[in-house]
């Protein structure tokens, strides 16, 4: 089998990368599903396009191609699962089961779990907020769901196995779960109503939403079609930033050279999780997108858990992010949640770092 | 008609504002489109995803762009 990611010679003796990038791999035993995307990529790099195997432009197409249609494909198929799912578990319905039952504590793995399941806008995080506390849920449980929600997603349960294997996907969210929902009762613990800026609360939500069909149940066929439908319009919406997101990381194969980053990235200080934490804080990506980058960092050595400590603080928290809940939070109870959050990740990565 | 677009000003709302008045030019409708970001009002409508479409006080979609034929569809 011809090795075509990285240099000639560079990556056979590399025994932590071809762990790492081929852990997919393995897991699927001798049987790779992706290997015709990838022997397409190797047809087109090397035989239609004529670049040289091995230069910093073979590698780079070769990543391209692979990864926009290996990617492209996955979000297809789970976007039209989230749809399904979605479908069954409106908005709506999620916030009337963590109100309606008294779960006896469990609410919080509840509201972790909703949260999973439930696309996170920053934008839609406040009408969320106000209408979790609205509908009587205690604070602590409509934490648990902001913190989980844009922490574990499809993209981590479902685009982490092809990507990082099976024992990353598993270790990374069920520490994200673990986080959210100790996250969530520390908050409750600390009685911090009173920062929630209380006008808010008083505003009476009016009748139901009447969303799309109008409660018209769907026959099978339709159903069919439509979730195909919904899942394509999230595809087609996500697909410009994946392939930005491939094209960094294409380049990054490609171009970097990786005694640079394993003079100064490769080794697992104990600063370096704190200091990508705090480099990714600030920005905002779209997780798609940030996954292939991930995948050619962690190709030149980077360390796992280095890489998805970086790429969890560029999703889960960004300026942006901060000045939409500073409308409707007091500054205490903001600074409180992304310390939680910061700190679960940055947990997230000391372990991931210890076991990979 | 009126037609309000529940959003605090991201990228999804803004589209979803443009798609909105692109639909209504093309039906020709007599429709008067307000960007709604105070969130007293939005949250006034139960609304919980954004971001929303709403016509003549009825939250007709939430947490969705549309396109402009879906918008055509909702509004004729």
């Amino acid at each position: 089998m011809q090795e075509s990611h990285g240099r000639a010679g560079e990556c056979e003796g590399d025994p932590y990368r071809r762990r790492v990038l081929h852990r997919g791999k393995e897991v699927r035993g001798n049987m790779d599903i992706f290997k015709p995307i990838q022997l397409f990529a190797d047809l087109i790099t090397y035989k239609l396009l004529r670049i040289l195997q091995g230069s910093y432009w073979g590698d780079t197409v070769n990543f391209f191609i692979y990864d926009t249609i290996k990617i492209g494909l996955l979000l297809v198929v789970i976007n039209y699962l989230m749809a399904v799912i979605r479908y069954y578990f409106p908005m709506e319905k999620v916030r009337d089961i963590l109100v309606k039952r008294r779960w006896f504590g469990l609410d919080y793995l509840f509201a972790a779990l909703l949260g999973i399941i439930t696309p996170f806008c920053s934008c839609s995080s406040i009408p969320l907020f106000i209408g979790f506390l609205g509908a009587g849920i205690p604070l602590g449980v409509t934490f648990a769901f902001l913190i989980c929600s844009p922490l574990v997603n499809e993209a981590s349960l479902y685009l982490f196995p092809a990507m990082f294997g099976i024992k990353a996907t598993i270790l990374y969210n069920l520490i994200g779960i673990s986080v959210s929902i100790a996250g969530g009762m520390l908050i409750q613990r600390l009685h911090l109503e009173k920062y929630v800026k209380a006008e808010l609360l008083k505003v009476k939500t009016r009748a139901q939403a009447q969303v799309e069909n109008g409660g018209v149940p769907l026959s099978f066929r339709r159903k069919a079609g439509y979730f195909w439908k919904e899942g394509m319009c999230i595809t087609r919406q996500i697909f410009p930033y994946m392939v930005l997101g491939v094209g960094i990381g294409a380049l990054i194969h490609g171009f970097v050279p990786k005694n640079l980053v394993e003079q100064y990235f490769a080794v697992k200080t104990w600063w370096s999780i704190p200091l990508v934490t705090l480099l990714g804080a600030p920005l905002y990506a779209n997780s798609v997108s940030v996954i292939p980058i991930m995948e050619a960092m962690v190709g030149k050595g980077v360390p796992l858990g280095t890489a998805l400590t970086f790429m969890t603080a560029i999703v889960t928290i960004s300026i942006p992010e901060a000045l939409i809940l500073k409308k409707v939070m007091k500054w205490e109870l903001l600074a409180i949640f992304f310390g939680i959050t910061i700190s679960g990740i940055m947990l997230m990565g000391y372990i991931l770092n210890a076991v990979f | 008609m009126k037609i309000e677009i529940l959003g605090m000003g991201c990228a999804k709302c803004k589209q979803l504002a443009a798609n909105t008045e692109a639909a209504v030019k093309e039906l020709h409708l007599q429709a008067a489109i307000d960007k709604v970001d105070d969130i007293g009002k939005i949250t006034g409508y139960g609304v919980m995803m954004v971001p929303a479409l709403v016509v003549d006080g009825k939250v007709l979609s939430a947490g969705k762009v549309l396109n402009k034929e879906e918008i055509k569809k909702l509004i004729k």
